[in-house]
C-alpha cells in the first residue's frame, strides 16, 4: 500500500518537472531558437517546426514533447546529428563509476573516523577530525580539484592530470577501475567528489554514535562486561547504520549532480561535462535530454530508498500509511 | 547574574564562549571591510587598463615591478596585482551572495508566513513545491536555470533566490506554527488584532532569529555557488571578476606551476566560508535552549 502511494507520488513528481522543463524550453525561451539548429535553412527550419508541431496550440505541443519523451525521442544533438538521448546514454557509465567510487571513498574513511570522534569527542583527535570535516564543508569543490592537481599531478607528478584512461568492459559497460592506469586516473576525481560526503558522513556518525552512547542498551551491556569493543561494534554500530544508508542512497543523486563540477575540471568524459560542452555550444536538445534524464534518476533513487527505509525500519511504514 | 542580561547580552556573552567563533566573527568583520574599502586601500585599480603594465605580467608572490612596486601575491597574466584583484572579487562575491539571501529571505518569509497562517489545501500545495524543490541540488537547479535563461548580474542573483527561498520558507512555517500555538497570539486576537497584525507585530519577531541563523550560513552557500557557476563559466560576466572567476582565470596557468594567480583567490574564498560558517554555527548553538 505504502509503495503503491511512493509510486504514485513519483509519478505526479516526474510529471510536475516535466511540464516545468516543458515550460522553461517552450514558454519561456523561443522553442525555435532553442530546438532548431541556428544554422539550419529555411526550408528545414518549416519541416522542423512541423514536425515537433510548433505551430500548433500549446497544450498540443505538450503532448508531442511528452510523447517524444517517453518513447525517448528527444530530438538530434546540433553538435553530433546524433539523437541527444544516446550521447548522453554513452557518457553515463563514466559518471556513474565516478559517482560510485567516490561514495565508496566517504563510506570507508567517513564512517569509522565518525565513529573515532564520537567515542572520543574531546580529545585531540576527534577535534581534529570535526575541524576536518568543518574544512571538507567549506572548501568549494572546484577549487579542491585544482588544488589536487597541482599538487598531486603538476607539483609531485604522481598521478594524470586529467581523462580517463584506459576502460575494460564488463557486461558491456566500459569501467575504469579494473586497470591500474585507469584506477590512476580515477582517484583524484573521485576524492575530489567524495569529500562534501566524507565530511557530511562524518557529522552524521559523529552525532549518532553520541547519543547510542547515552542510551540505556549500551549502559546496561557495559555493566553485564561486554568489552568495550563488542559493544561499539553491535550495541552502537548497528544503531547507527539505518540512518547512514539511508544519508548515503540519497546523497547518491547529489553526487551525480556535483560530478558536473568534478568532470569539468579533469575533463572526465561523463554526462556533466557533456551538459557543459552543449551549454558552452548551446547545443539545447542535449541540456533538455540531460534534464530529464537526471530527474528521472533522482525520482527513482528517492523512490528506492524510501522504500527500503520502511523495509528496515517500520515505525516509518505505520507513519506513512496513516 | 544572569538574571540581568538582556536577551542580548546574553547571546554575545554565549557567543563569545567560543574562541574559534570569535577569532572567526573578527576574520570576518576585516574581510567585510576590506571588500567594502577595497577601492581606497588597495594598490591600484585592477580593471583600469591604464594602471597596468603586461611587462608585468605572471610575476611570483614577492616579486618587484620595474616600478619598484611589490606584488606580494604575485600577478595575473594581465600583470593586474593579485591583492587588489582579490579584493575587488571579495566586492562583488559578497555583494552578489548577501543580495540574493537578503532576497530569497523576503520571499521565504512572506511565502512561509502565508503557508503557516492558511493551513489547509494551500499551506500543502506550497510545502509540496518546497519539498520538490529540496530534493534537487541547488548547483543542479541553479545551472539548468542559467542554462535556459542565459549569462549575467541579474540573471545568476535571480538564480541564487530561487535555490534559496524554499529553505527559508520552510524554516519560517515550523517556527510560524509553534509561534501560533502560543499563548500571546490567542491574547492577541482576543484584543481583537487582525490576522496581518499578529503576523506582522507579534509572530515575526520570534521567527527572525532561527531564520537570520540559517540566512547567515546561506550567504556562505550562495557565495560558494556563485564561485562555482561562474568557475564553470555561467556565472558573472567578465565585466564583474568574482573570486570564482579569478580562479578560472589561473586555471591554464595552473598546469604550468604559477599556482598564485588560482591560489589565492581560492584562500580568500575558503576563509569568508569558513568564518561565516563558524559563525552561524555558534550562533545557531547560542540559540539553541536545549544545549544550555
Amino acid at each position: 500500500m505504502f509503495v503503491l502511494r511512493r509510486l504514485g507520488q513519483s509519478a505526479l513528481t516526474l510529471f510536475v518537472m516535466s511540464a516545468l522543463v516543458f515550460t522553461g524550453v517552450y514558454a519561456i525561451g523561443n522553442p525555435v531558437d532553442i530546438l532548431i539548429n541556428p544554422q539550419a535553412d529555411q526550408a528545414e527550419i518549416a519541416q522542423t517546426i512541423a514536425r515537433l508541431g510548433l505551430d500548433r496550440p500549446l497544450w498540443e505541443q505538450y503532448w508531442v514533447f511528452l510523447s517524444g519523451a517517453v518513447s525517448g525521442d528527444l530530438g538530434k544533438s546540433f553538435a553530433a546529428s546524433v539523437p541527444a538521448i544516446d550521447l548522453i546514454l554513452e557518457r553515463m557509465p563514466a559518471t556513474l563509476e565516478l559517482a560510485l567510487m567516490a561514495m565508496v571513498i566517504a563510506v570507508v574513511l567517513g564512517i569509522p573516523l565518525g565513529l573515532l570522534a564520537g567515542l572520543k569527542p574531546h580529545s585531540w583527535v576527534g577535534r581534529s577530525i570535526m575541524a576536518g570535516s568543518i574544512l571538507g564543508f567549506s572548501l568549494p569543490t572546484f577549487w579542491v580539484g585544482l588544488m589536487l592537481i597541482m599538487v598531486f599531478s603538476v607539483q609531485l607528478g604522481w598521478l594524470p592530470t586529467t581523462g580517463r584512461g584506459p576502460t575494460l568492459d564488463v557486461l558491456g559497460i566500459p569501467v575504469s577501475f579494473l586497470s591500474w592506469d585507469g584506477l590512476r586516473h580515477l582517484i583524484l576525481p573521485a576524492t575530489n567528489l567524495a569529500l562534501f560526503k566524507l565530511s557530511l558522513l562524518i557529522r552524521l556518525t559523529r552525532a549518532g554514535t553520541r547519543e547510542a552512547m547515552l542510551q540505556d542498551y549500551v549502559r546496561f551491556a557495559r555493566a553485564k562486561g561486554v568489552a568495550e569493543r563488542e559493544v561499539v561494534r553491535v550495541h552502537v554500530l548497528r544503531n547507527i547504520l539505518i540512518p547512514v544508508i539511508t544519508v548515503v542512497g540519497l546523497e547518491l543523486g547529489s553526487v551525480i549532480a556535483f560530478a558536473i563540477v568534478t568532470e569539468t575540471i579533469f575533463a572526465w568524459p561523463g554526462m556533466g561535462k557533456l551538459l557543459i560542452d552543449s551549454i558552452n555550444v548551446l547545443d539545447r536538445p542535449v541540456i533538455v535530454a540531460y534534464l530529464l534524464v537526471i530527474v528521472f534518476m533522482f525520482i527513482t533513487i528517492n523512490l528506492l530508498v524510501d522504500v527500503l527505509y520502511t523495509a528496515l525500519d517500520p515505525r516509518v511504514r505505520l507513519k506513512g500509511a496513516r | 547574574m544572569s538574571m540581568a542580561l538582556s536577551p542580548r547580552q546574553e547571546f554575545t556573552r554565549g557567543f563569545a564562549r567560543d574562541r574559534i567563533a570569535l577569532a572567526a566573527f573578527w576574520v570576518l568583520c576585516l574581510l567585510l571591510l576590506a571588500a567594502i574599502a577595497a577601492p581606497l586601500i588597495t594598490p591600484q585599480n585592477p580593471y583600469d587598463l591604464a594602471q597596468l603594465d603586461i611587462l608585468d605580467s605572471k610575476l611570483a608572490p614577492g616579486a618587484k615591478s620595474a616600478a619598484g612596486y611589490t606584488y606580494w601575491l604575485g600577478s595575473d597574466d594581465q600583470g593586474r596585482d593579485m591583492v587588489s584583484a582579490i579584493l575587488y572579487g571579495l566586492r562583488i562575491s559578497l555583494s552578489v551572495g548577501v543580495a540574493s539571501t537578503l532576497a530569497a529571505l523576503g520571499i521565504g518569509l512572506v511565502i512561509g508566513l502565508i503557508a503557516a497562517r492558511a493551513g489547509g489545501w494551500l499551506d500543502a500545495l506550497i510545502m509540496r513545491i518546497v519539498d520538490l524543490q529540496l530534493s534537487f541540488p541547488s548547483i543542479l537547479v541553479a545551472l539548468i536555470l542559467l542554462a535556459l535563461a542565459g549569462q549575467g548580474v541579474d540573471k545568476i542573483i535571480i538564480a541564487l533566490i530561487v535555490v534559496q527561498w524554499a529553505y527559508y520558507a520552510r524554516t519560517v512555517r515550523g517556527t510560524a506554527l509553534v509561534e501560533l500555538r502560543k499563548e500571546y497570539v490567542d491574547a492577541a486576537v482576543c484584543a481583537g488584532y487582525g490576522s496581518a497584525r499578529i503576523l506582522l507585530r507579534h509572530v515575526l519577531p520570534n521567527v527572525m532569529p532561527p531564520l537570520i541563523v540559517v540566512a547567515t550560513v546561506q550567504v556562505a552557500h550562495a557565495i560558494a555557488l556563485e564561485a562555482t557557476l561562474s568557475f564553470l563559466g555561467l556565472g558573472m560576466p567578465i565585466t564583474s571578476p568574482s573570486l570564482g572567476l579569478l580562479i578560472a582565470n589561473g586555471y591554464v596557468h595552473l598546469l604550468s606551476g604559477k599556482y598564485w594567480i588560482s591560489f589565492f583567490p581560492g584562500i580568500a574564498l575558503l576563509l569568508i566560508i569558513v568564518a561565516i560558517n563558524l559563525v552561524g554555527d555558534q550562533s545557531r548553538d547560542v540559540l539553541n535552549p536545549r544545549l544550555k
